[in-house]
């Protein structure tokens, strides 16, 4: 094989993962440099390399990069923007947290920078190799973000169990891309896809089975049942801000690669079907009902993103080009919607996180009416009331679904929807319909780039609510690549 | 253009005014705001038909105004368009006209209330979305609107919501309406997915293109599940438990939304849906028999309600239910013609039972009302045209609108008739007695100032006697007087909506319209008897009845008559069986054994969550194992 | 690359990292001792490693050795990672016994 080296424009194409690295370590090196007082700076410092990495993957040109390694496109270039802008929003929930804890440290933002870069390698890969190294990277920066505030026990449970059961995960799709990597003879996704097209493909059978172990390792990830289990545990135990980032981009970064798969191994994918269904349906279910229970409210939005994650494995049951928009569209409404509401929850919580309760909201409309309206905004966008991102998130996912001609999966979605408008109402009539209790400690108003949080996310979902069509376009062009 | 968009966004600009400003204004700056935006939309929508020609027999054909396209992309094409034609007219007249009328009451009746301001932001954003659901030209503005007015509904539902129950029944309400709304998105999806737009006229011109008989069973489908959103909206049979809780909220909220405007969406969305469900005979027989049923047994629950305000509610719910029997029999522009008496006399009964709780600080029951003829005699003469209308006393509207209704139901099946007739008489009784019992013989409630019943209007004033409402509460009472006598002789709807729901052909049998007023008279005479001439008599009259009827008398309490069970097994029945077991054990046991199943299910699913990191690790390995396994024998591997 | 020995046949050495595997698995599942737990971890990534190297001497490849040193050298970032969370668990409760940690649940 001749040796070639990488062109100029396919470093142009990996741009936004270079930035967000030598930021990182820049972050990394001025801490160990700086004294104490400079320590405010590394938030803008992230949040222009975040930025700046968004210019970069939304100019990028499509194509291979690095030996077809990679592959830009228009799917990879919406997730990408997606995670980075994830990775923006939690930098400004998080720094007035960070403050508040009296934790403000320069890992804390090169682990954010760090983890998007790996959800980037993840959801613009084309090869096995790139998927395993990204989740990775993308990983092990959040476990140790997880359990960030390393005094706090809570912290430390949610950063082991996130940590043990996660690599335990990881090791299963690693068995299973072992096993396609033999079966096919390659690692890289374009070949896979031809060979397993072509006449002398392997037993359906033995790749479904290598198929099934990676999607073993994603579902984890989406917090898809049966592998939820982990979720309600760590984004109840992790800091606030970190929950709401889980929660919205490995959870995306997994999603694209799980379209990716789907779309490379064809009648594989197909087998993995029934599977899929069944994971969607037990998703919803679990997630709904279980959050009915809660009295928690980070737990309780936990519950809600694996009911979330539900909703959106049965886009990608539904395995069409339109599936495929819906998943991006949805993920892209979901991911505003959660962030926004962890940010209200990270600023209700107060220090140390003592205020975490559903009874906690009881009156807040009274208290701080804008605060109140936002979550109200992104309660109901979960619901999926129209005019908001969630209504047509749900619209699409369920179309794609009839479709596909998944009616009962169409049929038992609607209904589950209908079963979480409830544990949602109650916050709701907590935060309008109660007084606040007595006694209740003194609320401070929110910090500047919490509200910037807060209302961009706010204007995220009501945009995707009302003209949906600006990304969905985007989408359903990005999907038919 | 005529810039139709105008009409709901006025009132939207009355929300954000008061909703963002509110706070800081003066109460008449807000009440000018509030009423102001609702006045400034009616006249729009005066100048709008007049323009389309509405009053000189103009707009045979719907006029549409497209705005821009909202969502285009090869899954779907909508556009934000709104549309008028006839149908559109009369709501658009019913909904800004009583709907200003209401405003203007409510500042009155609010006076006195805290969260002024944001009761008024609500009630605007509530105008808002009921036209766009009006306006709206395709499905989907139309379920935008439908779910926004529930939203709306649930906040000023829950307005009190200090009060336990008022949030109760604010989360009945949206909980059973979403049941709805789950039929009606699906109804939506499959629109999509078989005619592959949401536009009405694109829709119903592809369904006008079949033959009846093909695809029958989709438009079945279709329809039921259109059925199943207005059962929820309309409060019909099994989802109408919502609405007599929704009377916690103020009262003229029950007038606006609870009685003339939201509920009858689902009407709407019927006569909309029209060519669809006329593809179905099936569809439209349930749509007439759910209505029946509904209105039926509705009018027996209102016989034994003491609360002034429930009596309305299972009123309402027995009149929706005439008016989904008129949609059901085909009579579609009887149907509408209801509606808009129907929005007439019942907004008129509400407020004038909310002039009457007002004028008795705040007391609901009406064992403790009673006499009010002496106190408050607009509202008393106001109310009596109201409850003669709703009872059908002839030539005013409610007997023009009903009758048109029996008389279409009797050509289809002469039993529907029957019962129809039946349950007049049941409302001309139980109107006829909360209007005997609240202004005639003397006053029972309590004298000083304690007067606090349990009703949640209350205002606590601290007047002794009752007193006669302010004049921004009687002004709309004599207009929506004058409209309950004579509306239908202004607007005569069935000819008007000929265009597009043929009228039928052929003579009406008189004696149908002869017999259906006897029973509303003979409903009316019988209450007069029990309530007012029967209490009165002296105790040598009543000897001579002696049997049922010493049992009956009583001085104070006339609901005594129920206690006697004398009357008939039916007033017993309709507590004891449908009202209880119906209602109160059979469907909301139901909603409530759902919600204890959840739980239920929520905490088998909490087990499974036991915090240990080794029973996490079990669940990841029998998860893969079962997947593993399934595709492995599935292809022959294992 | 020199020729393994013809007595033994591949599927040896996929059975051997299959056990090896599930050995890893039933480690995690049955140990009580975090780092005997995280070593299980370890074990299932060799096993892994294992099955790259067989497929990739199989099929006369480099890309299967290559991947099985990202592997590696991914395992080592984990472990860097893992062990410094066991550390701050054992400081913050003195223990590292792993079905004591199950404070969040339901």
């Amino acid at each position: 094989m001749p040796v070639s080296f990488p062109a100029g424009v396919e470093y142009l194409r990996i741009l936004p993962e270079i930035i967000l690295t030598l930021a990182g370590v820049l972050i990394m090196l001025l801490e160990a440099v700086w004294s104490d007082q400079r320590r405010t700076v590394f938030a803008p410092i992230s949040l222009a390399a975040l930025a700046a990495a968004l210019w970069a993957a939304m100019a990028s040109s499509y194509g291979p990069a690095f030996s077809s390694m990679l592959a830009i496109g228009g799917s990879a270039t919406f997730f990408r923007a997606l995670v980075i802008v994830v990775g923006l929003l939690a930098v400004l929930a998080s720094s007035e947290y960070l403050t508040r804890e009296r934790a403000n440290g320069a890992e804390y933002y090169a682990l954010i920078l760090f983890s998007v870069v790996g959800q980037c390698v993840m959801v613009a890969a084309n090869d096995l190799l790139m998927v395993f190294v990204g989740l990775e990277i993308a990983s092990i920066a959040s476990y140790v973000l997880a359990g960030y505030l390393r005094d706090d026990p809570r912290n430390n449970e949610a950063a082991l169990k996130y940590f043990l059961l996660g690599s335990f995960a990881t090791a299963f799709l690693l068995y299973g891309v072992a096993w396609m990597y033999g079966l096919t003879g390659s690692t890289n996704l374009s070949i896979i896809r031809e060979v397993l097209l072509s006449s002398g493909a392997p037993s359906l059978g033995l790749t479904g089975v290598a198929a099934a172990l990676i999607f073993v390792g994603l579902a984890f990830k989406i917090s898809a049942a049966p592998f939820q289990i982990w979720a309600p545990d760590v984004y109840q135990g992790a800091p606030a801000p970190v929950s709401a980032f889980l929660s919205a981009g490995p959870k995306a970064a997994a999603f694209a690669v799980l379209v990716i798969f789907m779309v490379h191994f064809g009648a594989t994918a197909e087998q993995l079907q029934p599977v899929l269904w069944a994971c969607a349906l037990a998703s919803m279910v679990i997630g709904n009902f279980a959050a009915i229970q809660q009295s928690n409210i980070k737990r309780l939005l936990a519950y809600s993103s694996i009911a979330h994650a539900g909703y959106v494995l049965v886009a990608v049951t539904a395995n069409s080009e339109i599936g495929a928009a819906a998943v991006m569209f949805y993920m892209a409404a979901y991911a505003l919607t959660n962030i926004g509401a962890f940010a209200v929850v990270t600023h209700v919580a107060r220090k140390g996180e003592r205020f975490v309760s559903m009874s906690d909201f009881a009156g807040l409309s009274r208290r701080q009416p804008a605060m109140a309206a936002m979550l109200a905004l992104f309660l109901l966008s979960l619901i999926g009331v129209p005019l908001t991102g969630g209504f047509f998130g749900k619209f699409y996912i369920f179309k794609a679904a009839l479709d596909s001609h998944l009616v009962w999966l169409t049929v038992l979605g609607l209904l589950n929807s209908a079963v979480a408008a409830y544990y949602y109402l109650r916050v709701l009539v907590l935060m309008y319909f109660h007084e606040p209790g007595e006694g209740a400690e003194e609320l401070p108003a929110a910090g500047a780039s919490l509200q910037i949080a807060v209302y961009a996310c706010a204007i995220g979902t009501l945009v995707l609510g009302i003209l949906p069509d600006w990304v969905l376009d985007y989408a359903s062009k990005a999907a038919l690549k | 253009m005529l810039q139709l968009w105008l009409i709901p966004v006025l009132p939207l600009v009355g929300f954000l005014l008061n909703g963002l400003l509110g706070r800081r204004l003066s109460k008449p700056v807000v009440n000018v705001i509030a009423c102001g935006s609702v006045l400034l939309s009616f006249l729009w929508v005066l100048k709008s038909l007049n323009a389309l020609g509405v009053f000189s027999g103009g707009l045979e054909e719907a006029y549409k105004e497209h705005y821009f396209t909202w969502i285009q992309s090869g899954m779907l094409n909508i556009s934000v368009d709104f549309a008028v034609d006839r149908l559109t007219a009369v709501m658009l007249m019913i909904v800004t006209g009583i709907g200003f009328l209401i405003h203007v009451y409510a500042t009155g009746y609010m006076a006195h209330e805290g969260g002024y301001y944001r009761f008024f932001a609500y009630l605007n954003l509530f105008m808002f979305f009921m036209l766009v659901l009006v306006l709206g030209a395709n499905f989907l503005l139309l379920f935008i609107g439908w779910e926004g007015v529930g939203l709306c509904s649930y906040l000023l539902i829950g307005f009190y919501f200090l009060e336990k129950f008022a949030t109760d029944a604010a989360n009945k309400a949206f909980i059973v309406n979403r049941i709805g709304d789950f039929g009606f998105s699906l109804a939506v999806f499959l629109v999509v997915i078989h005619f592959g737009t949401l536009d009405f006229t694109a829709v119903f011109e592809k369904v006008n293109a079949m033959p009846v008989e093909s695809a029958a069973g989709w438009m079945t489908a279709i329809s039921l599940l259109l059925l199943v959103g207005a059962t929820g909206k309309s409060a019909q049979i099994p989802l109408y438990v919502w609405l007599p809780d929704a009377m916690a909220g103020p009262t003229p909220v029950s007038a606006l939304i609870h009685a003339a405007t939201m509920v009858t969406a689902g009407v709407y969305m019927v006569a909309r849906s029209a060519p669809i469900f006329l593809h179905s005979a099936h569809a439209l027989d349930i749509v007439a028999i759910v209505g029946l049923a509904t209105a039926f047994f509705a009018a027996t629950i209102g016989l034994a309600q003491t609360d002034i305000k429930k009596v309305y509610a299972y009123s309402t719910v027995s009149q929706l239910g005439y008016m989904f029997v008129g949609l059901g029999v085909g009579a579609f522009s009887a149907g509408i013609f209801h509606v808009m008496t129907h929005a007439f006399f019942k907004a008129l009964l509400f407020l004038g039972a909310g002039s009457v709780i007002h004028a008795c600080s705040g007391e609901q029951d009406m064992r403790f009302m009673g006499g009010l003829r002496k106190y408050t005699p607009i509202t008393m003469y106001t109310l009596a045209a109201a409850t003669l209308a709703i009872a059908g006393f002839p030539g005013l509207s409610g007997a023009a609108s009903k009758d048109l209704i029996l008389e279409a139901a009797y050509e289809h099946a002469p039993w529907m008739y029957w019962v129809g007739v039946v349950t007049a008489g049941m409302t001309a009784f139980y109107v006829g007695r909360a209007f005997c019992m609240t202004f005639f013989g003397e006053y029972r409630g309590k004298p000083a100032a304690k007067a606090h019943g349990h009703g949640h209007d209350d205002h606590a004033h601290g007047h002794g006697t009752p007193h006669e409402s302010p004049a921004s509460m009687w002004i709309p009472l004599v207009v929506l007087a004058v409209l309950s006598l004579a509306g239908h002789r202004f607007f005569p709807i069935p000819a008007f909506l000929e265009p597009i729901f043929p009228l039928h052909e052929g003579e009406p049998e008189h004696w149908l319209e002869y017999v259906a007023t006897a029973f509303g008279l003979g409903g009316l005479a019988l209450a007069y008897l029990f309530y007012v001439v029967s209490p009165g008599l002296p105790d040598s009259i009543a000897s001579t009845f002696r049997g049922p009827y010493r049992l009956i008398y009583n001085k104070y309490f006339v609901d005594e008559l129920y206690d006697s069970a004398v009357i008939t097994p039916t007033i017993e029945g309709s507590r004891a069986l449908l009202w209880r077991v119906v209602d109160a054990r059979g469907i909301d046991g139901l909603v409530n054994g759902v919600g204890t199943t959840a739980r239920g299910v929520g905490a088998v699913l909490r087990r499974m969550q036991s915090g240990s990191i080794r029973s996490y690790a079990a669940w990841v390995v029998l998860g893969s194992i079962a997947i593993v396994a399934y595709i492995g024998f599935r292809g022959g591997v294992l | 690359m020199p020729a393994l020995p013809a007595a033994v046949p591949l599927s040896w050495y996929l059975t051997l990292s299959a056990f090896l595997f599930v050995l890893g698995v039933a480690g995690f599942l049955f140990r009580r001792n975090i780092i005997t737990v995280f070593m299980s971890i370890e074990l299932m990534l060799n096993a892994v490693n294992l099955t790259f190297i067989t497929f990739s001497y199989k099929l006369q490849q480099v890309d299967g050795h290559i991947f099985s040193f990202f592997v590696m050298v991914v395992a080592a970032a984990e472990a860097a990672v893992g062990l410094a969370i066991i550390l701050t668990v054992f400081k913050n409760r003195q223990t590292l016994e792993i079905d004591e940690l199950d404070s969040l649940k339901n």
